[in-house]
């Protein structure tokens, strides 16, 4: 007897009985005996619930949790701060035990929350139009690639910034390699991408264009310079976008964008060591019918009530199979839920503010480093919650010194960014306090 | 219904508050420049804490979980999923890890995932795992790229078709789409397998691999197994298996002995993580030694003791996600494969099988069942009977939800008319099970005294069946704000 496993000795010959089957390995009879594994498993015997609970605390704690040092590291992951009821209703099991909502009259908190969640990232995003989540920002952006080249039908070149993610831009170039199509990659100037390159490169053949803004770097990319010549050249424009960002940015809608993507986990959920993080998805109302993964519609019962299901369903895998859309079929629904709880709290007003926060840490943070006399800003250029720094100890032993005094310091950029020098990206939440970035930045100033 | 949460906004309420700053707050205006800023709030609600809280609640109360009631929902492996493993998910040093630490304090992380790594691999009888893919259908993404990589290293570049059966998933075509493969599908014979011959037709030089789950959707366990695996190794070609129903096999066969060379397991179904409403899952991929270069990086790399992610893989086919994986599901799945143990793991599908194979023998007798009297951890029924006495396969779900649970995969997989897919799962009690066999038995005599009452339901829910031909012919996909919330 397990207590995952309810049935006893009694039951399981009753249930034989009723089968007519003499014993359970005779259950596994049509398994061929040459395929037949008939040792044991070499995992180690089970634990109960204490032993469990004391054996994952010890592992737990061969780590640093980013809870006991202060993190001013971002590059694709924040440290902000969730509220306690992002939690306290996302961890109800009615709502984190579910399937995909298919039975949709059982299934409504699930299907009104992705409503509310697809509102809230089309108010944000100022997109018609958003889905019910994908995996990161990563695959959402390279979801958003694919669908763009594959409507512009003979059009098989995609732009790239340099600004976007590296990993994104590793992602994006690992889902299409399976595609006719020419990734390439629009160059850097100053921090932004470089536009006059980009207008160059644009062309009767370019399928989309993939920026990221705030990008990599920090850095607000001029977002109608770049629609200027999407438009100009028919090139579906691509637009990774930090959702907190938009609290006070202008909607890359508003610019023209045909999709907005990007990673929301710093909305509600924590960093988890890359996972599970939430890919958020949005598109112009043209691409409604194009677009990826699941999405929640408002429609009335046989009564007339108002409720939600699951729709457009003829776009998806399921029913499509090898011509659907997209291969997505799980997404990263409870992140979505807890995001959507988050941007409750956070609100209207709230979210102005928080984005003013983190802007104005991240600007307060970055004269403090300079104000050392030991770092300099790369590009002068606008930034929203991270900025780069070019350092004049090496980065890699300034982490290590700042390590030991219980600091996360900035992500180091020369691996991904040769050209960037002694690079250090560093990023300000609005979780991080004056005295936290005073400390922070009178040591990592230290002249060792 | 439940208000939207935009309805019960009211100006100047709120829920969210920020600490004092103590450093001087400049305006957006002299942070960025005016073009770049936004003229109009984006419309987030104006609520109190006590409102999100009610409002959340009363969502979750409109919703069915594992927690809330018997979920045999075929193909999807609806069983508990231990509360101790959400308690562990959420340990401070696993939750709030930054992916870009250094590995000296990513130890138990690197640990954790390694050993995972390692008992998989000898749950599925594969050399090596990868756990970065998030779920099964990008874990068959990779798996096939990792097949495509295998062949072009070689030169082999004329293998450009997957063959997939016709029960497949929907995943199975759609990820070989892109991977951009072609796709040749192969019958099912009478008696729900694969159809050998027509196998032996279809492979040949074009065949980069074969996906094939098994048991198969039907719940069955592809008998020809050994031969298809030398059919498809014949011709050169590869075999996936999709690792949706691995629920039936722990510790009873694994993959890398029929043959497979390329796995992907689904952590969500298999290994007690949740569903969450959708997700997250994750869908790690084993592969036997010789396609190892070819995964996703980083991988895992062990040195005296100390772990780190080696990066180093100039033959990987590159990252599908941004990090490593979705970690605090691993450390689900980790947390539940030490609770069970290897022979744990073995009764699960004892269980899982011994399950299924009772309520199929109890309902076999009312519903027809196309495909034999034995199955394993699932099984399909079919409701055509009773669609001729006037009530379809849909009406019957639709009834189950009026009985208190939730109802069995429907018109699924495809080779079956009016399919009804049942998996009970083995964390479920025999009388569960009774009590859902009486309930299936019930409607059928419903449907024979009074269809009308079948074909309408459900009755007892909140809503009853909603109209999805509206919903996809005018789609209305968020909140339409009023005039004075412009």
């Amino acid at each position: 007897m397990h207590k995952y496993l309810p049935n006893t000795d009694a039951e399981i010959k009753l249930m034989l009985d009723e089968i007519g089957a003499s014993n359970i390995g005779e259950l596994f009879s049509p398994i061929p005996e040459k395929v037949r594994f008939s040792g044991e498993l070499n995992i180690p015997k089970g634990m109960t619930e204490q032993e469990l609970d004391k054996h994952m605390e010890k592992l737990s704690k061969m780590n640093i949790s980013m809870e006991d040092m202060i993190c001013f590291r971002g590059a694709g992951a924040y440290d902000h701060y969730i509220p306690v009821v992002v939690n306290a209703l996302a961890s109800r099991s009615e709502f984190y035990t579910a399937y995909t909502p298919y039975q949709a009259e059982i299934s409504q908190g699930v299907l009104q929350a992705i409503f509310e969640f697809q509102t809230m990232v089309c108010e944000l995003t100022g997109m018609e139009a958003s889905n019910a989540s994908m995996y990161d920002g990563s695959s959402s952006t390279a979801e958003a690639c694919t669908i763009a080249l594959v409507n512009a039908k003979k059009r098989n070149k995609i732009l790239v910034s340099r600004g976007l993610h590296p990993e994104t831009r590793q992602v994006i170039e690992t889902y299409m390699s399976g595609r006719d199509v020419d990734i390439q990659e629009v160059p850097l100037h100053e921090g932004e991408t470089d536009y006059e390159k980009l207008a160059e490169m644009c062309d009767e053949s370019t399928a989309a264009v993939c920026i990221q803004s705030p990008n990599f770097l920090g850095i607000v990319e001029d977002m109608d310079k770049v629609s200027g010549i999407t438009e100009q050249n028919k090139a579906a424009f691509i637009v990774n976008t930090d959702l907190i960002s938009l609290g006070i940015l202008k909607p890359p809608g508003d610019s023209g964008a045909d999709f907005v993507v990007g990673e929301a986990q710093g909305l509600g959920n924590p960093m988890a060591f890359g996972g599970p993080h939430l890919g958020f998805f949005a598109a112009s109302g043209k691409y409604i019918r194009k677009m990826p993964g699941r999405i929640a519609g408002e429609t009335t019962d046989d009564k007339g009530k108002r409720g939600y299901v699951l729709t457009l369903q003829a776009r998806e895998q399921h029913i499509r199979r090898e011509k659907a859309t997209s291969n997505i079929c799980s997404n990263h629904a409870l992140n979505a839920l807890a995001a959507t709880i988050y941007m409750s709290v956070v609100g209207k007003e709230g979210i102005r503010e928080l984005a003013l926060r983190c802007a104005n840490n991240a600007r307060y943070a970055s004269e403090k480093l300079i104000e050392t006399g030991r770092f300099s800003l790369l590009y002068n250029k606008p930034f929203f919650k991270e900025f780069l720094v070019e350092a004049k100890e090496d980065t890699g032993k300034l982490n290590r010194r700042l390590l030991e005094q219980g600091y996360l310091g900035g992500y180091e950029t020369k691996e991904v960014y040769p050209e960037m020098g002694n690079g250090w990206l560093v990023a300000v939440t609005e979780k991080r306090t004056k005295q936290e970035i005073d400390n922070f930045a009178a040591k990592a100033g230290e002249i060792v | 219904m439940s208000k939207l949460i935009f309805e019960m906004s009211r100006k100047g309420r709120r829920a969210f508050e920020l600490p004092e700053s103590g450093i001087p707050e400049r305006a957006a205006l002299e942070l960025f420049p005016k073009e770049y800023l936004r003229e109009k709030p984006a419309r987030l609600p104006e609520v109190g804490e006590l409102d999100v809280i009610r409002h959340f609640t009363e969502l979750s109360r409109n919703n069915f979980g594992v927690d809330s009631g018997f979920y045999p929902l075929g193909s999807c492996t609806m069983k508990y999923n231990p509360k101790i493993n959400e308690k562990v998910a959420s340990y401070k040093g696993f939750a709030h890890l930054h992916p870009y630490q250094p590995d000296e304090t990513i130890q138990g992380a690197l640990k954790l995932m390694s050993d995972l790594g390692k008992m998989l691999s000898e749950v599925t009888g594969m050399d090596r795992m990868c756990l970065q893919p998030s779920a099964g259908a990008q874990g068959e993404m990779a798996g096939l790229m990792v097949i495509k990589a295998y062949h072009e290293k070689r030169g082999d570049i004329e293998r450009t078709e997957i063959i997939c059966p016709d029960s497949a998933h929907g995943t199975n075509p759609a990820s070989a789409a892109v991977a951009g493969f072609d796709i040749r599908q192969v019958k099912s014979n009478k008696r729900g397998m694969v159809d050998v011959n027509e196998l032996r037709e279809l492979a040949g030089p074009r065949t980069a691999g074969l996906m094939l789950t098994n048991p198969n959707t039907l719940g069955l366990f592809e008998e020809d197994i050994v031969e298809i695996a030398k059919i498809i190794h014949d011709a050169g070609g590869l075999l996936y298996y999709d690792g949706a129903n691995a629920n039936a096999i722990l510790g009873k066969a694994r993959p890398g002995d029929m043959g497979f060379d390329v796995v992907h397991l689904n952590l969500h179904k298999t290994f007690t993580t949740p569903h969450g409403g959708g997700g997250p899952g994750a869908g790690p991929i084993g592969v036997k030694e010789f396609l190892y270069p070819f995964v996703p990086k980083p991988v895992i790399a062990e040195n005296d003791g100390m772990f780190s992610l080696d990066y180093n893989r100039p033959d990987s086919i590159g990252k599908v996600k941004a990090f490593f994986g979705n970690f605090l599901i691993l450390v689900r799945a980790y947390a539940y494969i030490r609770t069970m143990g290897g022979e744990g793991l073995r009764k699960v599908s004892e269980n899982a099988v011994l399950n299924a194979n009772y309520v199929l023998s109890k309902l076999k007798d009312t519903y027809d069942v196309p495909f034999g009297d034995r199955c394993m951890h699932e099984f399909v029924a079919s409701g055509e009977k009773q669609k001729e006495m006037g009530a379809s396969t849909l009406a019957i779900a639709k009834r189950l939800l009026d009985y208190g649970y939730h109802p069995p995969t429907i018109y699924f997989p495809l080779i079956v008319k009016e399919a009804l897919m049942v998996e009970p799962t083995e964390t479920e009690s025999r009388e569960t099970l009774d009590e859902f066999i009486d309930a299936l038995i019930r409607i059928d005599k419903e449907i024979q005294e009074d269809p009308e009452t079948v074909s309408h339901a459900p009755h007892s829910t909140a809503l009853g069946r909603l109209d999805e031909v509206k919903a996809a012919r005018t789609p209305v996909l968020k909140y339409n704000f009023g005039e004075e919330d412009q």
